[in-house]
């Protein structure tokens, strides 16, 4: 491939982290790369993250952003169908892929010194995918029987599915990444090619390099290979449709009769992270800490599972990270004899009782600690870190927000939460979803 | 007195990285040894404690006891209820993990260095003073039959419980260690008190330490930590000899995809050829993409998402098996590839390209697994369960090395045996018929 004498005016951010090295840049083609120094042990993670995942496939095609993945393994005009990974492991290393409703990423992990063979071959098939007829064919039985793994022989997963497409009234998050099966069945070559040719472009990728390696010698690295791929001109403005307000709230019972044992779960819709603006989703952090976190401390620990043998599991869960609306969950799975109605009134009681109740400051410093604490355990894992700037960058955050998030979090007060909660735990906009194995069980 | 016995500065050497780590070896004045790993960039710490035997250990009639009491390790210590031993642990925001599986319990510590003297207090007392309170001992119990409650309704579960049924009878790997719903509904705080008394004790005991402390350091504490346990419990179980034949066991279950595990018997980890065992499992179906089973059953016929095959070698037998899942309609067709693929590297090896290929990452993927402080600690104390010293990490790689294509196709002769695979299905499987 013949280089241009392309003038490198790339724009610079040098920008030091308290914790992780962090340094920034844009190539002239509009691709992001992101260095994370880590000297510990000569090893590299080099992932390639494109902003774009099952929730901005075109209606029909459920599971594209998903079976692209999948084909990228196949082959190129210089690689052979699974010369990628061959030539990874060969060297000694490890590589993956994974779709997210936002993302799709693409990693290796290997010794820090081959880091530029990992970057020409990334690079080679951004742009020179060779798919097969019979390619499509066996890896779209693959995707199935990934499915039928995943989904299809796990009732909580069907579950989890009917639950998230009552809860998108409008917005694909409602749509499951791995797809629907009807619609997965039909995916073909011209839906996989016309996903990557729009998508698959510098101008629409983050790339995160974090290990043994100098910032300068990975940019010169990543002008080499990435910075001669030209933009892609047609690349649209993210908007995806989102939800209208919504009006009522929904119940739903999923019987199956392999569900071992009957549960519930609530989930309503939430703030998600947003740059310069990431305070409710930190206080969300706090709320599901303090409601369902630990079973020896939450509210509903304590009161179902302690105080009463209500239930035998309660838990509250919430993640910030999400282009669009985020979810904030409880589940709970009765004691014996306890029916699904006297467990989620026992549930929403705590949830009352909270909302009335003050918040115990000892247990607001418990949290910001355990939350300190975990950004010095995450530095053990440099993996890990990159994966947070990943998602963050592919879900519209920046730089500047990651490495402020830990600030943030610290700085949550019990009004904070309060707001928040007060905000998110309206009827009108969630799903009550029980799991049963048979009708006698929903009562 | 403490004594320091080696300090080797160990390289792991490869083709592709080199990982220096410095495991020194200590041991206490009351004689508790540990492996220790210095790592002062990061103000924390990683414990993990092992102790040989956990469930096989189980008292005739009580199965589920060991699982049962290692869950309770948490439920409160001393003078410290449950909620209140959690509490301080949350406080430190530190955690202290406990797991019993097939035949060891395992402990993961790990905490922030300015913390490290109170956790260590805290884990001495779930160690050694655990309460076993009535009210834990109901509230666990009630997670444990849940779980086996699921466990029943499982498809993978199922066909590991089938599967270990048949080939192991009576002996401990015959049953979950979990127990039954019957065992773990009689067991008593007496049951938990002895299960303690027997799995607890110090010369089944393997300690790693890795972090932001010093092998001195850990040698000092080590009696304080585990002095006060038992010295000895009661004999281990006898080995039993995996023998069952080949064929096809399937187990009704209405579900689209059928599951299926495959066995046969395996090679100890002391073997002269386990490193080819190991070589040939790769090339077979442990090698990710690259592997003849996945080439075969997935990449070539997309008849599943995931196939593989590995090595059991566990401490009373040991056994290969393999996993695969596929449609009802297709899995019959995916069970006649694996078997065909089973007798073509047992009958016609593998070739020079493959066993180079197989080497090449086997040596170059080892550094990459001392990949933080908890991951280190495992390995270390892992290597400790099987009888290795610490310069094994220096020298594995030259064991793979040493390999030779005749060596990897006669244990692959040797080692495989297509006629005896034995596969429970789990599932409506069509056009598969159960051999008895």
């Amino acid at each position: 491939m013949t280089r241009l004498f392309a003038v490198m005016a790339m724009m610079m951010a040098a920008i030091a982290a308290q914790a992780e090295e962090v340094t920034t840049y844009t190539l002239d083609n509009g691709m992001e790369v992101v260095v994370i120094e880590d000297n510990r042990a000569p090893v590299v993670v080099h992932m390639l993250w494109y902003k774009v995942g099952s929730a901005d496939e075109p209606a029909g095609t459920s599971g594209i952003a998903h079976f692209l993945e999948h084909l990228m393994f196949k082959g190129t005009a210089v690689l052979a169908p699974g010369e990628f990974s061959s030539v990874v492991a060969a060297n000694g290393g490890t590589d993956n892929a994974f779709t997210s409703y936002d993302y799709t990423a693409y990693f290796q992990r290997v010794a820090a010194d081959r880091l530029a063979l990992m970057m020409q071959m990334e690079s080679n098939r951004m742009n020179n995918l060779r798919l097969t007829a019979e390619d499509v064919r066996t890896e779209r039985g693959v995707i199935i029987e990934e499915r039928n793994q995943r989904t299809e022989n796990e009732p909580n997963a069907l579950a989890r599915e009917q639950f998230r497409a009552a809860l998108f009234q409008n917005h694909r998050y409602g749509v499951p990444i791995i797809g629907w099966k009807h619609e997965m069945e039909q995916l073909d070559m011209q839906d996989a090619l016309d996903f990557y040719d729009l998508y698959y472009a510098p101008n629409n990728a983050i790339l995160i390099v974090a290990g043994d390696v100098k910032p300068d010698e990975v940019l010169e690295l990543a002008e080499q290979y990435y910075g001669v791929i030209p933009a892609e001109g047609q690349l649209p403005v993210r908007e995806r449709p989102q939800e209208p307000p919504q009006r009522a709230e929904r119940r739903i019972t999923y019987v199956d009769a392999r569900v071992s044992q009957p549960y519930l779960v609530r989930q309503y819709l939430a703030p998600e992270r947003d740059p310069g603006a990431q305070t409710e989703a930190a206080a969300l952090v706090y709320l599901a800490e303090l409601l369902g976190g630990s079973p020896f401390t939450s509210a509903l620990g304590q009161a179902l599972q302690f105080d009463t043998q209500t239930a035998i599991y309660t838990n509250a869960s919430y993640s910030g990270s999400w282009l669009d609306d985020a979810t904030f969950s409880f589940a709970i799975v009765p004691a014996e004899g306890v029916t699904l109605s006297e467990a989620e009134e026992a549930m929403d009681q705590v949830i009352s009782a909270f909302m009335e109740g003050e918040i115990d400051p000892a247990r607001m410093e418990s949290i910001r600690t355990q939350l300190r604490a975990s950004e010095i355990y995450a530095l053990d894992n440099v993996q890990g870190i990159a994966q947070r700037y990943g998602a963050a960058l592919t879900q519209s955050l920046t730089v500047e927000d990651v490495q402020a998030w830990p600030e943030v979090l610290q700085a949550v007060t019990p009004e904070d939460i309060k707001e928040v909660a007060a905000k998110v735990f309206n009827r009108d906009q969630s799903v009550t979803g029980w799991v049963v194995s048979n009708e006698e069980e929903a009562r | 007195m403490l004594r320091i016995l080696i300090a080797l500065c160990l390289t792991v050497l490869a083709t592709t990285a080199r990982a220096e780590i410095d495991i020194k070896e200590v041991t206490s004045p009351g004689g508790i040894n540990a492996w220790v790993v210095e790592e002062p960039s990061i103000p924390f710490v990683a414990i993990e404690l092992r102790f040989q035997g956990g469930p096989v250990l189980d008292l005739p009639g009580k199965r589920g006891a060991t699982n049962l009491m290692t869950g309770l390790l948490e439920e409160g210590a001393g003078d410290m209820s449950a909620q209140e031993f959690q509490t301080r642990l949350e406080d430190l925001a530190a955690s202290i993990r406990f797991r019993a599986s097939d035949d060891v319990i395992s402990i993961s510590a790990r905490f922030l260095t300015e913390n490290k003297e109170e956790v260590i207090g805290l884990l001495r007392q779930a160690l050694i003073a655990p309460r076993f309170d009535q009210e834990a001992l109901d509230r666990v119990r009630a997670q444990v039959l849940s779980s086996i409650a699921s466990d029943a309704k499982d498809p993978n579960a199922i066909s590991s419980a089938v599967f270990n049924a048949a080939a192991y009878g009576d002996h401990p790997y015959g049953s979950a260690s979990e127990g039954t719903a019957e065992s773990v509904s009689a067991l008593t705080r007496e049951d938990m008190i002895e299960a303690h008394r027997n799995a607890l004790v110090r010369d089944r005991l393997y300690v790693s330490v890795v972090g932001d402390t010093t092998a001195e350091a850990i040698g000092g504490l080590l009696d304080d930590l585990l002095g006060d346990l038992p010295q000895e419990g009661p004999p281990l179980p006898g080995n039993v000899t995996y023998d069952l034949d080949g064929g096809i066991t399937v187990v009704d279950f209405d579900t689209p995809q059928s599951v299926a595990l495959l066995g046969q018997g395996g090679m100890k980890r002391d073997d002269e050829d386990f490193f080819a065992a190991v070589i040939v499992n790769r090339v077979l179906g442990a090698g990710g993409f690259e592997s003849r089973l996945m080439t075969e059953v997935r990449e070539k016929r997309g008849l599943t998402y995931g196939i593989r095959s590995y090595l059991v070698p566990r401490f009373h037998s040991e056994v290969m098996l393999g996993s695969v899942a596929s449609s009802n309609e297709t899995v019959a067709e995916a069970i006649e590839v694996t078997r065909n693929e089973w007798a073509r590297m047992a009958n016609e090896g593998m070739t020079a390209e493959e066993l180079e290929v197989a080497k090449t990452y086997m040596t170059g993927e080892y550094p990459l697994r001392f990949d933080g402080n908890a991951e280190i600690a495992k390995i270390m104390v892992g290597m400790q369960m099987i009888g290795l010293t610490p310069d094994y990490v220096t020298n594995r790689n030259d064991f793979v090395e040493a390999v030779t294509l005749e060596d990897v196709n006669r244990v692959a002769a040797e080692l495989l045996e297509p006629e005896n695979l034995h596969f429970v299905v789990v599932g409506k499987p069509v056009g598969l018929e159960g051999t008895q």
